[in-house]
């Protein structure tokens, strides 16, 4: 529903601010021209994508994301004392924020969902379930292959150049995540 | 270009060669696995079609009625206080609620001010950087039967604002 309102208030505002500045005329061309760039847009970043879900698949097969989860496990005990004492939640939690780093989002999700599901005591959101699910909106990829390849898209020679911002944005968003889930369970009930 | 900006650079191509030397000394067969997740990739990209050419044809009509240049003005003294492009506001606005409009969104804001202006370039880090809130926490929790969220949805809004903040600066800083 959300998109439906967003969709919604965007075509009216469009409308009535066309009327008053007497752009709608323009207003009526642009509606064509969006869809015909979403398209161009489609095409020329399909390369990118195909590309990048295929080095995924390649990293998945040579064991890559495996490697990471194991390296990340000791670090995801700390933050998740009560539910590390069970391996299997541990490893589906570990398994999700490795798929994150390496940008496997079709394959982070089912894991996450695992993980939420096993850390679930009823209905009301445990203090590290809080903590998971803010990790996973704070993205943490470590290579961002589809905003690289709009910007290759849109004539950039260098797309990864982004990178490093990046990180250090992602760094600082994740941590203020963190602190913030952990003192406000501090104040919640 | 500096020694940074070079170990950076050469991250993508190192990972191929990453790859590569994994698949030859451990005998992977991976050329059949790109091939399986470039098709993958395919579908991906053509299940987003649908949703770019509704959001684009109503992204340049809010841009060609002036609706956008209003808008960025009247966020524009809150967004100069925090040191964020206006212009860049309506994306973090859109960003937690939808994936899709995010990225129609960014990459229009690439497109009018530039891939290498400090708006395009702060658009392409909010995006890299950020994901879907709402609708993360709500497949998450729903496929667990959670009914009080509790303090994840603040939490992870905190979080983004953070993100987007930070991305503000980083593209000051490091261009």
């Amino acid at each position: 529903m959300a998109m439906t309102w967003i969709w919604a208030i965007m075509a009216i505002l469009s409308f009535v601010f066309g009327l008053v500045t007497g752009n709608i005329g323009e207003v009526s061309a642009a509606a064509i021209e969006g869809a015909a760039a979403a398209i161009t847009l489609s095409i020329s970043i399909a390369g990118a994508l195909c590309l990048w879900t295929g080095v995924m698949e390649a990293m998945k097969i040579c064991g890559f994301s495996s490697a990471l989860a194991k390296t990340m496990r000791p670090l995801l005990s700390i933050l998740f004392p009560n539910a590390s004492r069970s391996r299997e939640t541990l490893e589906a939690i570990s398994a999700n924020v490795s798929a994150n780093l390496l940008g496997l989002g079709n394959a982070a999700t089912p894991l996450g969902i695992r993980a939420t599901r096993l850390m679930s005591r009823g209905e009301v959101a445990t203090d590290e379930m809080c903590l998971f699910v803010v990790i996973n909106t704070a993205s943490i990829q470590l290579i961002p292959a589809t905003i690289a390849g709009i910007r290759s898209a849109m004539g950039c020679t260098s797309p990864f150049d982004i990178i490093p911002a990046v990180w250090m944005t992602s760094i600082l968003s994740v941590s203020a995540g963190i602190l913030a889930s952990i003192t406000m369970a501090r104040f919640s009930k | 270009m500096n020694t940074i900006q070079l170990g950076f650079s050469a991250i993508v191509p190192a990972l191929f060669v990453l790859l590569a030397l994994t698949a030859i000394l451990k005998k992977k067969d991976i050329f059949p696995a790109i091939k399986e997740g470039a098709k993958e990739g395919l579908t991906v990209t053509i299940g987003i079609v649908p949703s770019l050419v509704a959001l684009f044809s109503v992204i340049y009509m809010f841009r060609a009625s002036g609706a956008m240049d209003y808008i960025t003005g009247i966020l524009e003294p809150a967004a100069k206080l925090v040191g964020i492009p206006p212009e860049c506001v309506p994306l973090m606005l859109i960003r937690p609620l939808s994936g899709s409009g995010a990225l129609a969104l960014g990459t229009d804001i690439i497109r009018v001010h530039g891939v290498n202006s400090l708006i395009g370039r702060t658009a392409a880090i909010m995006l890299g950087s950020t994901e879907s809130t709402f609708y993360v926490i709500a497949v998450y929790f729903g496929a667990a039967d959670i009914k009080k969220t509790r303090h994840a949805i603040p939490a992870a809004l905190v979080a983004d604002i953070v993100g987007f903040c930070t991305a503000a600066a980083a593209a000051k800083l490091f261009y």
